[in-house]
């Protein structure tokens, strides 16, 4: 783990941030390693400290709201914007090296292709200049994949931006990467496309290449990711596993006769909160076996009558949320 | 790696350049203006036939300078309008995006494309200076004491603005890179001609006027060395006083000092340009 450090303290213009990780506990060589990135344009701070991981093989969402720096952090990765303090790794070596981003695939937010290539020619350009040798049958098949293989001879001028998004995603798959970078990838597709991206995601994930995934839609997000890191203005509000991010647990009651001694035992189950004859009390994230069953008895047993009993999971859509309001410092993780 | 980057960018410019219509429009141009001056040219002889040789020559010579100045404008025109679009237009639309995360470096990117143009503009100047001079033979039997020397100087011209373009378009929108390299492609022409008339008056800081200018963009500068390689030697004594201020005359030869600048400045200006593409973000 000297390489990095190495390099750290090569830059002078590093700025290091108190966000900074102990760069000796990392992983020997994660897919992306981001530390202290920040940029500012003109007096618009888009992106102030942000520093996360990708593992080998993960798949992790990067999700907020519109203007959180989400894609200026993505282009900072792949050496598109020049970030004002910070440093990234890719595939464990310096960004600033151009060769780390051999093994990278890119899907960029604002997609588009020479118009006046076709699009088995663009495929072909782009392997060229990844410096790797792709056979004709395979580059046809990753057309195949993303459902062009009857238009690899048309040009790209012709295409629709759906079939465009759909090129794009053939293009960042064609060079055999190692990472995948996908900023939006399902904007501009209709329902069946976006599960077919989702396929490919998880054929992505079975075959063990990474995956950065900027998407607004969460429940995308949630199928396919191993993890989220969530940015809000510029700065990570939150990472974590699904697990960790999702764990609490709820559960939505709706009773009748609730007296002050049966509100005392919802609260010792958890905080909760009440709308007429609604309650919905937060579980801990791996709550006991008997803490239901116990509760629902001892509620019965205070003269309370039970209507319905509803354990639920949080959605990663309402833990965003719930992270988003509450701001960004007071989340971190 | 880098040069097969560069060369595979290059024969990507070239393919643009074939595709976009470009080189259709620009042939258009050039066929409509070659047409014209065969016709102007066998008019000439027509009208003018009691022309003495020496009067033939300097009739030729001026028409000459003056069509391949037309060839030149389209030259320039055509590759300041292509080296705008082919990097801030790339930039605007989001292609470059996808081309630059790859493993390849920017420079080489621009060189790459730089080395497309200049492929592009000379074989231009080249097939349409070849096909106006046969016109000038068959019709004046003229031909220009040093053809390669003056389509290759009309070449360096256009590579001058060409990479003008290039720097500009690192910084501005497309369409206003193409603006600004053909009205300093013009300011520096009339700013010669401004230096010719100065030369023939003998006044000194007039005459510098076009000195400077060429020195700044040497693409008057070049325009002049072509002409003179174009133009028939023995013209300076038959015309005598009053030479240097016709814009479709020259002088005197290139120096080798100038065509040293001239390099010089292609060289700068290419590496100018590199380190603010290098900086932008995109």
């Amino acid at each position: 783990m000297t390489g990095p450090t190495a390099r750290l303290g090569a830059s002078a213009s590093l700025d290091v941030g108190a966000e900074e990780q102990p760069i000796a506990d990392l992983p020997p060589s994660s897919a992306v390693w981001c530390s202290g990135l920040r940029k500012r344009y003109r007096r618009q701070t888009a992106v102030d400290g942000v520093s996360f991981t990708v593992g080998r093989g993960e798949v992790v969402g990067l999700l907020g709201p519109n203007g959180a720096g989400k894609t200026t952090v993505i282009k900072i990765l792949l050496g598109l914007v020049r970030p004002d303090a910070g440093e990234v790794l890719l595939l464990g070596r310096s960004a600033r090296d151009p060769q780390a981003r051999a093994g990278v695939g890119y899907l960029p937010e604002l997609f588009r292709y020479q118009p006046w290539l076709s699009a088995a020619e663009v495929l072909a350009l782009h392997v060229r200049l990844a410096g790797v040798t792709v056979p004709a049958a395979e580059r046809r098949a990753c057309l195949a994949l993303v459902g062009l293989a009857d238009r690899a001879g048309d040009r790209v001028g012709g295409f629709s931006k759906g079939m465009q998004q759909r090129l794009g995603l053939a293009v960042a798959l064609v060079a055999r990467p190692d990472l995948v970078i996908l900023d939006e990838p399902t904007s501009a597709l209709d329902p069946l496309g976006r599960a077919d991206v989702r396929d490919l995601l998880l054929s992505l994930k079975a075959r063990q290449v990474a995956v950065l995934l900027n998407s607004h839609l969460i429940g995308e997000v949630e199928r396919v990711c191993d993890r989220v890191v969530i940015l809000d203005k510029g700065r990570v509000a939150a990472s974590g596993t699904l697990a960790e991010l999702l764990g609490r647990r709820e559960l939505r009651l709706r009773l009748d006769g609730v007296d002050s001694a049966a509100e005392e035992r919802l609260a010792a189950a958890g905080a909760f909160t009440r709308d007429r004859d609604s309650f919905v009390v937060a579980l801990p994230a791996d709550p006991d076996a008997t803490t239901v069953p116990d509760l629902v008895a001892d509620l019965v047993g205070l003269g309370v009558r039970v209507h319905a009993v509803e354990p639920a999971r949080i959605s990663l859509e309402e833990r965003l949320l719930d992270i988003l309001r509450a701001g960004p410092t007071e989340e971190r993780r | 790696m880098t040069a097969r980057i560069v060369f595979t960018v290059a024969a990507l410019t070239l393919q643009e350049a074939a595709r976009r219509r470009v080189l259709r429009s620009l042939a258009v141009l050039t066929i409509t203006l070659l047409a014209l001056s065969a016709w102007g040219f066998s008019r000439l002889d027509a009208e003018f036939g009691g022309l003495t040789t020496g009067e033939a020559k300097v009739a030729a010579s001026t028409v000459l300078n003056l069509v391949m100045f037309g060839l030149s404008l389209i030259a320039a025109l055509g590759t300041a309008f292509l080296a705008g679009p082919t990097l801030a237009g790339e930039v605007e639309s989001g292609t470059a995006l996808a081309i630059l995360a790859r493993p390849i470096r920017r420079s080489a990117v621009l060189l790459g494309k730089w080395l497309g143009l200049v492929a592009f503009g000379s074989g231009f100047v080249a097939l349409a200076g070849l096909a106006q001079f046969l016109i000038v033979r068959t019709t004046l039997g003229y031909w220009p004491p040093q053809p390669a020397i003056g389509l290759a100087l009309l070449a360096a011209q256009t590579i001058v603005l060409l990479t003008l373009g290039l720097l500009l378009s690192t910084a501005i929108s497309p369409m206003a890179s193409g603006i600004v390299a053909v009205g300093l492609f013009g300011a520096t022409w009339i700013a010669g001609v401004i230096g010719g008339v100065g030369q023939a008056l003998a006044n000194d800081s007039v005459a510098r006027v076009g000195t400077i200018s060429q020195m700044l963009l040497p693409t008057d500068g070049l325009w002049r060395g072509a002409m003179h390689a174009f133009q028939d030697q023995t013209l300076f004594t038959q015309v005598g006083p009053g030479f240097g201020a016709s814009p479709f005359l020259s002088q005197a030869p290139l120096t080798t000092a100038y065509l040293g600048w001239a390099g010089l400045w292609v060289v700068l200006v290419l590496v100018l340009a590199g380190l603010a593409f290098q900086r932008r973000d995109l």
